[in-house]
């Protein structure tokens, strides 16, 4: 099945955990320093560098010489956990990124009507061949933990939480189990 | 000291490590991939097989996570270690990152990012020459080392059961199929260098001794029976191999350390002898 950019809640709620996905559109790199800035801006009630309505974040610190993208694969879920619920609150409509999430992170997905997806972990080559541009966004200063916009282009994307707080990786347990 | 030679034969590792799979991480990759019958781990694998032919053709990274730059540095007894030989290297590690444009993830205390210090492990030989391995680690992985300070009465079952707790509590998140290496004895400290250690050498050959081969062997089979799998999408495949590295330790103890590398296990290795 192939999504586009931005996703309606219809889109959203329609996906099922375990559904593979290619994605048409844009997505926006943050990882864990972008997150922090996000949320001290948001703390000191400032405006965000971009609008987080309705965008997908992905979890991603790319490898960029010059004017060149490199690889570009996703970083681990979880040490975003922290934040995704200031982020569901911001409008982020879906995420994207690698490995199991806690187990509050369903009942998130669930509350907000938001999706988790994975992609190919380790396989930072290969995607970076559904990227068909990008360009820098914000916080430039914090190198590869900059946001960046991806336009990608059937971007592989398995559905790991769906709205309804279904966890594909339920079946593996926790690292605090 | 051919300062020269030093810098450009670091840059060369930095780039084959980073963009180049090991032949025998391929190679149990392939096998794994053909041997699967559960269709979205076989696709999976399938996907990570394309990754390498896609990194090394157009010398793109294996993984965005370039790593912490590693060097374990052999010297052999002709060998000066001096001040300058790890600042060539240093300046190999530099330069080889900068030019193919891989990630600076090393971050200061000032948030400086940069390539260094990377963290070299010096060992001594008797042969001639020096041989320098560059092993990029990440850190979805290396976040996910363990260690463990047993009683030195423990049964070979502890030992097994945290070894394989460790994966499992790994999950998928370091990106599975895993190569798992661990280090028994020495000290807290050590042992975990020994479980790194273990990922440099071929990890598709059995041990020379036979019981730690056996050992090795039937922690594979402990691990693959979690059917974590490629993405945690399940199948046979949790990890790829098991590696020990044993060391004498003291008679009040027995650490264990656990070092997983994900399936980009990445190391390349020259050996210099006219410096």
């Amino acid at each position: 099945m192939e999504l586009k950019t931005p996703l309606s809640e219809k889109d959203l709620i329609s996906l099922k955990a375990g559904q593979v996905v290619l994605l048409n559109g844009t997505v926006y790199t943050a990882r864990d320093r972008a997150h922090q800035r996000f949320i001290e801006l948001l703390g000191r009630t400032q405006a965000l560098p971009l609008d987080l309505k309705n965008k997908i974040i992905y979890y991603c610190g790319p490898n960029i010489k010059g004017d060149t993208l490199g690889a570009c694969g996703p970083t681990t879920a979880s040490r975003m956990d922290v934040y995704m619920k200031a982020m569901y609150i911001q409008g982020v409509a879906a995420t994207i990124g690698k490995g199991q999430r806690e187990p509050a992170m369903r009942q998130l997905c669930k509350e907000y009507k938001r999706v988790y997806f994975v992609t190919h972990a380790g396989c930072a080559a290969y995607l970076r061949n559904r990227i068909t541009s990008y360009r820098l966004i914000a916080f430039g200063d914090l190198g590869a933990e900059a946001v960046f916009e991806f336009e990608v282009e059937k971007f592989p994307l398995i559905v790991a939480i769906d709205t309804q707080g279904n966890d594909i990786y339920e079946r593996l347990g926790t690292s605090s189990e | 000291m051919n300062r020269k030679k030093i810098v450009s034969t670091v840059k060369k590792l930095v780039v084959k490590a980073n963009t180049e799979l090991r032949k025998d991480v391929a190679g149990l990759l392939r096998t794994a991939y053909q041997d699967e019958d559960n269709r979205q781990a076989q696709e999976a694998l399938g996907v990570i097989l394309e990754n390498a032919r896609i990194a090394r053709a157009r010398r793109i990274a294996l993984c965005q996570d370039t790593g912490l730059p590693i060097v374990f540095l052999e010297a052999g007894a002709d060998v000066k270690i001096s001040r300058a030989l790890i600042d060539a290297i240093q300046e190999g590690i530099d330069q080889g990152y900068a030019e193919y444009g891989f990630r600076a993830s090393t971050i200061d205390s000032d948030r400086h990012l940069s390539y260094s210090p990377y963290i070299t492990h010096i060992g001594f030989t008797r042969k001639k020459g020096f041989t320098i391995t560059v092993f990029p680690k990440g850190f979805g992985s290396e976040n996910k080392s363990q260690l463990k300070m047993f009683n030195p009465t423990v049964s070979r079952e502890s030992i097994d059961e945290f070894i394989v707790e460790a994966v499992r509590k790994a999950g998928c998140d370091a990106c599975p199929p895993y190569v798992v290496g661990v280090g028994i004895g020495g000290t807290s400290d050590s042992c975990l260098l020994l479980a790194k250690e273990a990922l440099i050498g071929r990890i598709d050959r059995p041990a020379r001794d036979t019981s730690a081969g056996k050992w090795e062997t039937s922690l594979y089979e402990k691990i693959n029976a979690l059917h974590i799998g490629p993405m945690g999408l399940g199948g046979k495949y949790t990890c790829l191999a098991v590696k020990i590295k044993t060391a004498p330790t003291h008679i009040a103890g027995l650490p264990v350390g656990v070092n997983i590398s994900c399936h980009a296990l990445r190391s390349a290795s020259a050996t210099i002898r006219d410096f």
